[in-house]
């Protein structure tokens, strides 16, 4: 097997607040291969965006990042130096910020932003930096790219935004890139562009793709493994199909349910939600985090929750022996 | 007509133009956001209303929350022209729910105090009977009684816009506008979210538009849908018909593009590619042919009616209609 470009194993991020210590971040573990992505899927909160920020090495200030192992490509991340870190950053591995409206600098032009990095990381000169720029815009769908690269941000649309951010992110032709809800902000139609772009991109340049969001139908139609994640934990992970088909943890059933589907879910018939709300992860945490809000959760759950291996490196942290039923199946 | 049948809400040809500055010493130009509507919802019923982005869909909700005036046509409110209520008449007919909890409520008054907040203003009764109504809202949109004393900070994305239906609903309104009030929440609380409003709907038999730019939202809670491009109004009729029976491309392109949680499904082909034409140069003939799969001759240089074609449904394609002509 080809050296993973992203080996993280038992990643932590403790953020010191005011009540204590909050565990954002609890062991997870993640691997994602070339030309492979990993869909990250949890709600608000569960620690998704940190964990992507924790391997950028971009966490606020405060926050503290402990890990026993964080490969890129081979290369230990834990110990890696600034100037070395700034080296990667931007050029083999690359983020894809959620919110195209504040992520771009309204004061540069769409241009300048999209040349900083491949004349940071001299790759070319500045000719090159615009040929390249402009083929890239070209790739991700805008038209009259030559004209793009004089316009500000504000002159552009959401979905635009995103592509020049998508663009961006391939200047260099990075090995990894990590998107943060690259789609959260717009239209289904553009989603749905914007994720065959990404999708196809990654095909032809051979990149890992590492993709948080939200949202399971997504995850579903892009990932080759999916990690769902729960108060900080990874609560079960593996092959997409296999998670799916046979959603272990109660937690991804709980999402799958949720989701409306077009001509299937019958208006007046209500959709599947998840009662309460994510626990506070400040302080001490023991067992599983999700039994507050489990149907099924019984004495067992309040202790340590093993982690337990199914086929295909379907993992899940749950103490339930059977596949996690629908709460909608039970009561229809 | 019987008061029962009557729409409560009613759009006549409804138009709104605004005059755009291109710079200082450039000639302003028009921009048609929405270009003759015409809709009606009826007592107890739900219209979903879906569209991208820039479609018109939120200037037609704040022209029928008085808002925005109309260039041309009327609004109607329960019989009434909306340009002859007063202010106060008409936030008694009319409630929106926004779809941004974390900027709709103010952040230095308790949820009590904004959902009370209608009441005093329309001075209904004492403040005992104000306190009483509060508490009987929260419990109706699923808050537990403690949270009156909270602060938007305080509570989560799903707890506000519980808020907001809370506050739109305390004055008991004809019509209930929601715009896109799940876009800015999690998947598993948009669940919440429209489990409760398709629950008050039922309850209380609420009068709503509904809006939104996915479709498989909008089915949930409407009994019927109309689909918007570029200010007009391309398809509309019962949600099942136009969920099962879409007839206009551009339908058909928005049904495709609901990201299901199937894994063996890959990404769709929606057709539509992703230009969207520019509203102040909107494209001759037909507006969606630049983005068509089945465009003709005929779509481009002539506009399409709304005809009806079954089950009362209308879509405004020639290419529909030529299909309907070669299967009868």
């Amino acid at each position: 097997m080809s050296t993973p470009v992203l080996d993280v194993r038992h990643l932590a991020v403790h953020i010191p607040v005011a009540d204590g210590v909050l565990h954002a971040v609890r062991d997870v573990s993640l691997t994602v291969a070339p030309g492979q992505t990993l869909c990250v899927v949890g709600e608000s909160g569960c620690g998704k965006s940190l964990t992507s920020l924790a391997v950028m090495g971009l966490l606020p200030a405060s926050a503290r990042r402990t890990a026993e192992r964080m490969d890129f490509a081979g290369e230990d991340l834990l110990k890696m130096t600034p100037p070395r870190l700034r080296e990667l950053r931007g050029n083999r591995m690359a983020m894809i910020f959620q919110e195209p409206m504040t992520s771009l600098n309204p004061a540069w032009s769409i241009g300048d932003q999209l040349t900083e990095p491949f004349l940071r990381h001299g790759k070319g000169g500045r000719r090159q930096a615009t040929d390249r720029a402009v083929q890239l815009l070209e790739r991700v769908g805008i038209a009259a790219a030559g004209r793009r690269l004089g316009q500000y941000p504000h002159e552009l649309s959401g979905g635009l935004r995103q592509r020049v951010m998508i663009a961006m992110a391939l200047m260099c032709g990075p090995d990894l890139i990590l998107a943060d809800e690259p789609t959260t902000a717009l239209d289904v139609t553009i989603q749905a562009e914007i994720l065959h772009l990404l999708a196809e991109l990654q095909r032809e340049m051979g990149m890992g793709l590492l993709l948080v969001t939200h949202d399971l139908g997504i995850v579903a139609r892009v990932a080759h493994r999916v990690a769902v994640m729960y108060a900080g934990e990874v609560v079960e992970s593996g092959p997409t199909v296999a998670v799916f088909d046979n959603p272990r943890h109660p937690y991804t059933r709980g999402l799958i349910d949720c989701i409306p589907i077009p001509a299937r879910s019958r208006p007046g018939v209500p959709l599947g939600t998840i009662p309460g709300l994510v626990p506070n992860l400040v302080g001490g945490m023991e067992g599983c985090a999700f039994r507050e809000r489990c149907a099924f959760a019984t004495g067992p759950c309040a202790r340590a929750i093993p982690i337990v291996h199914g086929d295909d490196g379907h993992t899940w942290r749950c103490v339930l022996l059977e596949r996690a039923p629908s709460l909608l199946e039970k009561s229809t | 007509m019987s008061a029962e049948d009557r729409p409560i809400l009613e759009l006549r040809d409804v138009v709104k133009r605004y005059s755009v500055s291109r710079g200082l010493f450039a000639s302003k130009r028009t921009l048609m956001a929405v270009g003759g509507v015409s809709l009606s919802v009826r007592r107890r019923q739900v219209l979903g209303l879906v569209g991208e982005s820039g479609c018109g869909k939120s200037t037609l909700a704040k022209m029928v929350l008085g808002l925005e005036t109309p260039s041309e046509g009327e609004v109607l409110i329960d019989g009434r022209p909306i340009a002859s209520l007063g202010r106060l008449e008409r936030a008694r007919l009319v409630q929106p729910v926004f779809q941004d909890p974390y900027s709709s409520l103010n952040p230095r008054k308790t949820v009590a105090s904004i959902i009370g907040l209608p009441l005093s203003v329309h001075g209904e009764g004492s403040s005992a009977e104000r306190r009483g109504r509060v508490e009987e809202m929260l419990r109706l949109v699923g808050l537990a009684p403690r949270h009156a004393a909270a602060y938007p900070s305080q509570l989560s994305g799903g707890q506000r816009q519980r808020v907001a239906i809370a506050r739109a609903l305390i004055l008991r309104p004809q019509l209930l506008i929601c715009d896109e009030p799940t876009s800015a929440l999690d998947v598993s609380v948009q669940a919440q979210i429209l489990n409760l409003l398709m629950d008050l709907q039922s309850r209380l038999g609420l009068t709503c538009l509904f809006i939104s730019h996915n479709l498989a939202v909008v089915q949930m809670l409407a009994t019927r849908v109309a689909v918007m491009y570029l200010g007009r109004v391309v398809e509309e009729g019962p949600t099942a018909e136009v969920m099962l029976h879409a007839q206009h491309p551009y339908s058909l392109g928005l049904l495709a593009s609901v990201l299901t949680p199937d894994p063996r499904l890959g990404l769709p082909e929606t057709g539509l590619g992703s230009v969207f034409p520019d509203p102040l140069s909107p494209p001759p003939g037909c507006a969606f042919h630049p983005r068509c799969p089945l465009a003709f001759d005929r779509c481009r240089v002539e506009s399409p009616l709304l005809l009806a074609h079954r089950d009362g449904a209308r879509a405004a394609c020639h290419a529909a209609e030529r299909h309907a002509m070669v299967a009868a």
